[in-house]
C-alpha cells in the first residue's frame, strides 16, 4: 500500500535536489565582483527609501491569506466527498448536504466581497 | 526498510524543528517549518493515512505557511528582533525539555502510546479517503456542517477587524 508513495517521493526528492542544483550552480559559475550600486534592490529603476523588513505592507496581506485559508479548508472537505459520489444511495443525500455547507460559506464569500474585503485599493 | 524511512523523515523533522527555532531570521525559521511539515506529511504516509498527509500538505505547506509568511512580512521587525535572545528562561526550559523527552520515552517503552488502526483493516486503509468520507458524510453530519459555521464565524470576525482599523485609518 505504501509502495505506490515510492513515486511521489522521488518526484519531491528530485525537485528538491533540482532547486538546490539549480542554486548551487549558478553560485559556482556566476562571475562574482559586487558593489555596493549593484548589490542595492532594484525597485523598478527607483533609489530604495528605508528597510524592507520594517513592516511597511498593508494588512490586506493578511486578509487575503486569511480568506485563502477558510477556503482552502473549505475545498479540503470535498476531496472525501467526491469519493464517494459514484456510492448511489449515498450521493442525493451527501451532494445535499454539500450544497448546505459550500451555501454557509457562500454567505461568508459574499460578506467579503461586499465589505470590500477582496478590492486592493 | 519501512522502519528506515520513517528515521529518515522523522530525523529531518526533529532537525528542521530545531532549526525553525534556532536561525534568527524569521523567514528561514518559517522555511524551515514547511520542511518539517512536509516530513510530517511523510511520516502520516507511512502510517497508512494518505488523506491526512494531504491535508498537511495542502492546508499546512499551502495556506497557514502562506499566513505565516504575510504576517512576517506586515509584522515591524528592524534588527533588533533578529539579534534577541532567550534571557533567563534557557535553563528552566532546557530542563522542561529533558524531563518531556524522559516522559514521552518511558510511554513508548511501556507501550502507552500506541496507534492501532482500530476495526479497520489494511483493506479499509487503502481506500482511507473513501472511508473518511463515508464517516464524515453520515455519522458526523452534524459536526460536519457547523464546521461551515464556523470558518464563516472566522471569516466575518477576520473581516470585521480588518475593515474596522481600515476605517479608523480613513477617519484620521
Amino acid at each position: 500500500m505504501i509502495i505506490p508513495y515510492l513515486g511521489v517521493l522521488i518526484i519531491v526528492g528530485l525537485v528538491g535536489f533540482m532547486g538546490v542544483m539549480s542554486f548551487f550552480a549558478s553560485f559556482i559559475m556566476r562571475p562574482r565582483n559586487p558593489y555596493a550600486e549593484k548589490l542595492t534592490p532594484w525597485e523598478c529603476g527607483m533609489e530604495p527609501v528605508g528597510e524592507a523588513n520594517a513592516g511597511h505592507f498593508r494588512v490586506h496581506y493578511f486578509i487575503i491569506a486569511i480568506l485563502f485559508i477558510v477556503f482552502d479548508v473549505e475545498t479540503l472537505f470535498l476531496f472525501p466527498w467526491a469519493t464517494l459520489l459514484t456510492d448511489k444511495g449515498l450521493s442525493g443525500f451527501i451532494f445535499i448536504e454539500m450544497i448546505v455547507f459550500v451555501a454557509i460559506l457562500a454567505i461568508g464569500f459574499i460578506y467579503a466581497w461586499v465589505k470590500g474585503a477582496l478590492e486592493w485599493v | 526498510m519501512e522502519q528506515l524511512f520513517f528515521y529518515i523523515f522523522a530525523f529531518a523533522a526533529v532537525i528542521s524543528a530545531i532549526l525553525v527555532i534556532s536561525v534568527r531570521n524569521p523567514v528561514h525559521s518559517a522555511f524551515f517549518l514547511i520542511v518539517t511539515f512536509m516530513q510530517v506529511a511523510a511520516i502520516f504516509i507511512l502510517l497508512r493515512s494518505p488523506f491526512l498527509a494531504a491535508v498537511q500538505v495542502f492546508v499546512y505547506v499551502g495556506a497557514v505557511m502562506v499566513l505565516f509568511l504575510f504576517a512576517v512580512l506586515v509584522l515591524d521587525m528592524g534588527k533588533e528582533t533578529m539579534k534577541e535572545h532567550l534571557h533567563g528562561q534557557s535553563i528552566p526550559a532546557g530542563v522542561m525539555a529533558v524531563i518531556l523527552f524522559l516522559l514521552m520515552c518511558y510511554m513508548v517503552v511501556k507501550g502507552r502510546i500506541v496507534a492501532n488502526p482500530g476495526s479497520y483493516g489494511e483493506a479499509a486503509l487503502v481506500n482511507n479517503t473513501e472511508v473518511i468520507g463515508r464517516e464524515l458524510y453520515t455519522r458526523f453530519i452534524y459536526p460536519f456542517e457547523i464546521v461551515s459555521l464556523i470558518l464563516l464565524v472566522a471569516l466575518v470576525g477576520a473581516i470585521a477587524l480588518v475593515m474596522q482599523s481600515k476605517g479608523k485609518e480613513q477617519g484620521k
